[in-house]
Order: structure tokens, then sequence, then C-alpha cells
């Protein structure tokens, strides 16, 4: 699957897209949710949480195995997406759409070009 | 794809909850070639057949019955499970595969005193085919064998090198059919023709935690007896002049054990998985060990099993990433045929 280059990555799986200025949304990759199977549970983040860059902010449980979610950069939790906690499936069946996980408020705007671009992610699922 | 004790074996061919329904409301294919089959010929073949395990294959009355057991080590824990069968030269176990190699030392170990020749059959395959359609859809493919002789669990017919049995690891109608191994992709391909759907090891774990059916490392291994694990009922000690393997350890822990294997079902949305500890009061006095657990997708809740201290507690807790997380304690049993018949303890 290919996704825009509005999209940056964390080697540990998740996505992240600016949807409107300052603001990020995150998801985990279709890599990751492949590679976790049938997911049954998501816990979320509660809204108005600070979070450092890299923190772990919400949890993905499959039928393999419960798996952290961090955030790729650091801001204040503004939207979760509620669905998932009904339809979970929607993080197998749309990983970078209707299976987004949290919207941050940026602390730091430009720290987005520091992720990693898609190929530099799909390089680094390959090794 | 996982290396399974040497077999390359798929999780899933899409998706392991799809694939799960699909055996539990249609009709699933699972290719299990990886099991071990083992047929015993020779003039000694009952009487060793009877000291091997724990259950009395005396019981089977008629040709192609199969019963469910335990094989025991001297000191009572199961060395594996597995079904016998009897046939026309003597007996067919077929165990499991991730044991293979324990079993093979500890039966010709033990053969040596027995005018008995045990024969590795692994140019058989084998196929499961389950669900509530799998008769039907059997029923198009071009067997040679009249599955409708089957009419009890565990009864096999047997037919033109094909052996079909009346078992599963699903809880569901079903059968597991073994067959050479040239005539094992026709099978295959007829069944998935006739509507049969692809299965892999994930639902096959999913649905047989459901059916409360034990896993090798899991719910028992050499050091776990027949008693902590529910399988007290393969554990035949009626004949008493018949004396098998671990029978003088089982006699004592039949009365000493003081551990049980239940169900566990979870109203929150959190899995409790192997090796998980459960606990019963605040002061974490008892310890109970999840075996196995899961998401059940016919519950639409997580469960497990675990081997817990007998007593009549009917909630437990355990702490998963810093929470506190419950369960109702009840049968090690959670869907039969499509339906609930988890029973939680009052």
């Amino acid at each position: 699957m290919s996704v825009s280059n509005q999209v940056r990555f964390l080697a540990s799986h998740e996505w992240g897209r600016i949807d409107e200025e300052g603001v990020l949304t995150v998801g985990i990759s279709d890599h990751a949710q492949d590679l976790l199977g049938d997911i049954v549970f998501i816990e979320l983040p509660d809204i108005g949480k600070e979070l450092e860059a890299e923190e772990e902010t919400a949890i993905v449980e499959s039928v393999k195995a419960a798996s952290d979610v961090y955030t790729p950069l650091s801001g204040e939790v503004i939207e979760i997406n509620e669905k998932l906690l009904d339809e979970p499936e929607l993080v197998n069946s749309s990983p970078y759409e209707d299976g987004w996980f949290f919207k941050i408020r940026l602390n730091e705007a430009s720290a987005f070009e520091d992720l990693m671009t898609e190929e530099e992610y799909n390089a680094s699922c390959e090794e | 794809m996982v290396d399974f004790h040497g077999w390359s074996m798929p999780i899933h061919y899409g998706s392991q909850i799809s694939e799960h329904n699909t055996v539990r409301q249609d009709c699933g294919i699972f290719d299990v070639s990886h099991m071990t089959i083992l047929d015993f010929h020779g003039p000694d073949v009952e009487r060793f057949v009877r000291k091997l395990i724990s259950n009395d294959v005396r019981k089977l009355s008629e040709i192609y019955d199969g019963l469910y057991s335990a094989m025991v080590n001297d000191k009572g824990g199961v060395i594996d499970d597995l079904i016998a069968y009897k046939m026309e030269f003597g007996y067919r176990l077929v165990v499991n595969c991730a044991t293979r190699g324990e079993d093979l030392k500890w039966i010709s170990n033990k053969s040596k005193d027995f005018d008995v020749l045990m024969e590795e059959r692994d140019d058989l395959s084998m196929m499961a085919i389950q669900g509530p359609k799998s008769l039907e859809v059997l029923g198009k493919c071009p067997t040679p064998v009249n599955l409708l002789k089957a009419k009890k669990r565990q009864q096999g017919v047997y037919g033109n090198d094909m052996f079909a049995a009346k078992t599963g690891y699903t809880g569901e109608l079903g059968f597991e059919v073994i067959l050479p191994h040239s005539k094992a992709v026709g099978l295959w391909n007829d069944a998935i023709k006739a509507g049969a759907k692809p299965i892999g090891l994930g639902a096959r774990d999913t649905l047989r935690l459901e059916a409360g059916m034990n896993l090798y490392g899991f719910e028992m291994d050499d050091s776990i007896s027949p008693f902590e694990c529910n399988m007290s009922w393969t554990v035949d000690f009626s004949d008493e002049a018949r004396d098998f393997f671990g029978k003088g350890a089982l006699l004592k822990k039949s009365k000493e054990s003081n551990f049980e294997l239940v169900g566990l079902v979870l109203e929150e949305r959190s899995i409790l998985r192997q090796g998980q500890e459960v606990y019963f009061d605040e002061n974490k006095a008892l310890k109970g060990l999840v075996t196995s657990g899961t998401y059940s997708p016919t519950l639409g809740k997580p469960i497990a099993m675990a081997r817990v201290p007998k007593f009549s507690e009917n909630t437990c807790f355990a702490e998963v990433r810093g929470k506190k997380v419950f369960a109702k304690i009840g049968t090690p049993k959670f869907v039969k045929e499509g339906k609930e018949i988890f029973k939680e303890r009052l």
C-alpha cells in the first residue's frame, strides 16, 4: 500500500499526518496491522493529555498480542477516534483512513520533518 | 506462514476471526498433516496399548472406534494427549507433532518387552473438515467412504486407503480424514469446490479454546497430571488388573491434587494470556496461572483457561499493564456447536 508523502513514520510502526495546520493525526501502519492480525481491542488516551514524543499513548490488542502505540511527536491530545472502541477492525481494513487513533496539537510543527519518510520506513521494515 | 515444529504452516489465509466464524457457522478445512500417526501391530498389540495409555482401549467395542487419552510418565505428568483407534491390524494412535520426539523415545523404550511393532505413517496426510456444513461438503466430495456410517463421536470409517473419523478440535460437527499424500490435495480441492474455506493455525487455536480442548505445552505438560488439566475422565482405573505406565503416581495424585483447570470469562477489554497470574484476594495468598487466553469471536469477549487452586471462588483478578482486571470463573468449556455453554460458578 502506498501512502502520500504527507505521511511520516516511526520505526515502531506508527504513522503521523498533518491533516490541518499544527495538528497531527496518528495511526499504525498497514505493515503493523498485518503483523498483529485481527485487532480486537483498542485503548485510547484521554483528550487533553500532554504527550512527549515517543511516549506510550494507546494500546492495541490483537488476537496475537497486546502492543503499545507511541506518539510520533509531542503535543496535546485533542481528538480520539471513538469509533475504534466498537469497531477495532477498522484498523485492519483501513489503517490510514478510518482506522486513525488520535489527533494531537503539535508543540513544535517543524519536528514533523524529522520523522521517517515512507521510503525510510519501508526500508526499516525490511531489515 | 510460520515454522511450527519443522512444518511451514499458515497462521491465517486472510482474517483469523472470519475463519473462526466460518467453522462455527459453515465449513472450514484444515491441513493437519503435521500430526503424527503411529500404527501398532503384533501379537502383543492390545496388551501394549492398554499398558501405554491412561484410558482403556478395551472400551472400543467396534472396529474404527476411537477414544481420547493421555500418555503419562512415572511421575503422573502428561507426556502427550492422543486419540487411539481400533484397527484391523491393531491400533492407530494420533499424537501431537510438538511432542513427536519425546513420544517416540518413550514408546520405543517401553515397548522393549512386548512383541509389538510401531510404524510411523509419514506416508499419510491428514485433513480436518469442520463445521455444521462439514457433512454436506464431504457429501459433495468423491470419497470412497460413507461418512454416514460414523454415527457417534470418534467413530471412524475406512475404505480404499482413506480413514475418516468423526473427530475434531473445534467443538463442531466434523471429520478428520487420514489419507495418502497423493490423494490429499485432491480432497482439499474437492472440499474447497464444495464450499469449504481454508483455515489456519490461528483460528484452530481460538476454536479449540472456545471448545475447552487442551493444547500441549499450555494446559498440560510432563509436570501436570491429567487431574489438573480437566482430563480425569481419560484416566481409567476401572479394571484393577490393568497396570498402565504412570498408574501408581496417578492413584496417589487422584487424592492429592490441589489444582484444577477452570474457564475464565472477562467483561473487560483485556486479554489474559499464557503465564498471567490470577489472584483471589488482596493479599494474593493464593495464585492461579492462565494456561491459554484469547478473544472469543463467538462470545465477543475475552476468555481464558487457568489452572487454579481447588476451591469454590467464583471470581478472580489479574493485573494487566498496572490495571486490575476481573474474570468470572466457570467451566473450562465455552462454546459447543455454535452456542455458548460456559457455566459460571454461583
